[in-house]
């Protein structure tokens, strides 16, 4: 082990990237970013959607709530569309970790974006099931398909809900890597995610 | 001996007259010549309606022996529908209907008071949520007369109004929505 590398291990950021695009070594700034706000979308629509489901009629969120979560879930869809696209069309960085981790994260992060399709779409084709539009924050529609069966919505609902509660599961653990390998492993795998400069371990 | 064949081929004539009029009929809800509706307020401003959409039914009607006369009906309870995908979905979850559970409704006669052209009530049970408890349609009869298509048809229209805590439906929709209107607009196709 050479003192730089020494270095790294008790200090691993040292500066900003500066590219936009994904590289072997980093992420990107777009990547990043869509990641970050999908973050607080994701985890602001997760806690909005299980809080929205207890509430009553005479409560005063019973309504808004959730026309707050379709607008921002409809708004989530096209950033998660944006994000599938980028990761896609963009090298992902090595991931840090041994085999069988760098394999359980390929798995699971392929599973977050799957769950996450999954979710907006049974979603939308539960609110949908009847033929009302999805309005977003009223500035436009989404409209409902021409088809749809017997109790969409119930179905929808399920698979909707059962999702989102193994989203919750996966997030904890995406969580608990995160922290693990910045702080165990101190091999800057959140530093890099925050766009800090990280060599490779 | 003649007049007791007379008298014997009267009978006949009559009782074969009789049988005719006492008619089974099947609500036509291959044609959907037949609807199962129902309104209830919303927060007593205005009327909320919605329908059954899936539902099957029969009855039997003399215009010579209206209080003879039967009827039932078997509803769908999951084929809830008030043109609100998320709304229906409430209704038939555990918080209303509780359609995994209860997924049939029914209606069926006890004793009938109708005049010759169908206007009176109609008592009977009707089994929602599991919970079965009397309830009396004020029914009108609307027509009735051959069809162009071969057949004979007879009409109803029937409403009823219930206190949905007598079903075990207690969520809190307001003072105003305690209780809930059917209307039930039926033909039948004579048999």
């Amino acid at each position: 082990m050479n003192p730089d590398d020494r270095m790294n291990k008790t200090n691993p950021s040292s500066g900003w990237i500066s590219h936009w695009r994904n590289r072997h070594d980093a992420f990107g700034w777009l990547a990043i970013m869509l990641h970050w706000l999908s973050a607080v979308l994701v985890v602001g629509l997760l806690a909005l959607g299980i809080w929205m489901v207890t509430l009553t009629y005479y409560d005063s969120w019973y309504t808004p709530a959730p026309q707050l979560h379709k607008s921002v879930g409809m708004l989530f869809a096209g950033l998660l569309l944006m994000r599938l696209i980028w990761r896609l069309s963009n090298p992902s960085p090595a991931i840090h970790g041994k085999r069988w981790e760098i394999g359980i994260a390929q798995i699971s992060h392929w599973l977050v974006y799957a769950l996450l399709t999954g979710i907006v779409i049974t979603g939308y084709l539960m609110t949908t099931a009847e033929g009302q539009a999805i309005s977003v924050f009223g500035w436009f529609e989404i409209p409902a398909l021409p088809a749809a069966f017997n109790q969409q919505a119930d179905l929808m609902g399920d698979w909707h809900r059962w999702a989102s509660y193994t989203l919750i599961g996966l997030l904890v653990l995406h969580i608990g890597a995160a922290i693990k390998h910045q702080w165990l492993d101190a091999d800057g795998t959140l530093s890099r995610m925050l766009g800090r400069k990280v060599s490779s371990p | 001996m003649k007049t007791i064949i007379k008298a014997g081929f009267i009978t006949l004539i009559a009782a074969s007259s009789l049988s005719a009029t006492a008619a089974d009929y099947v609500i036509d809800t291959k044609g959907m010549h037949a609807a199962i509706n129902f309104r209830i307020q919303h927060l007593g401003y205005s009327w909320l309606y919605g329908q059954f959409r899936d539902f099957t039914g029969q009855f039997s009607f003399d215009e010579n022996n209206p209080d003879a006369g039967s009827v039932s009906v078997n509803i769908d309870t999951t084929s809830i529908d008030s043109n609100h995908a998320e709304r229906d979905k409430h209704l038939r979850s555990d918080d209303f209907l509780a359609t995994d559970q209860f997924p049939a409704a029914s209606f069926t006669s006890t004793s009938v008071d109708l005049d010759s052209t169908g206007n009176g009530t109609i008592s009977g049970d009707l089994t929602l949520k599991g919970n079965t408890r009397p309830v009396t349609l004020e029914v009108k009869g609307i027509g009735a007369g051959n069809d162009p298509w071969g057949g004979y048809r007879r009409g109803f229209e029937a409403t009823t109004e219930l206190t949905l805590a007598d079903f075990g439906i207690d969520y809190n929709l307001g003072p105003a929505a305690k209780n809930v209107e059917l209307i039930l607009s039926i033909e039948g196709v004579r048999q």
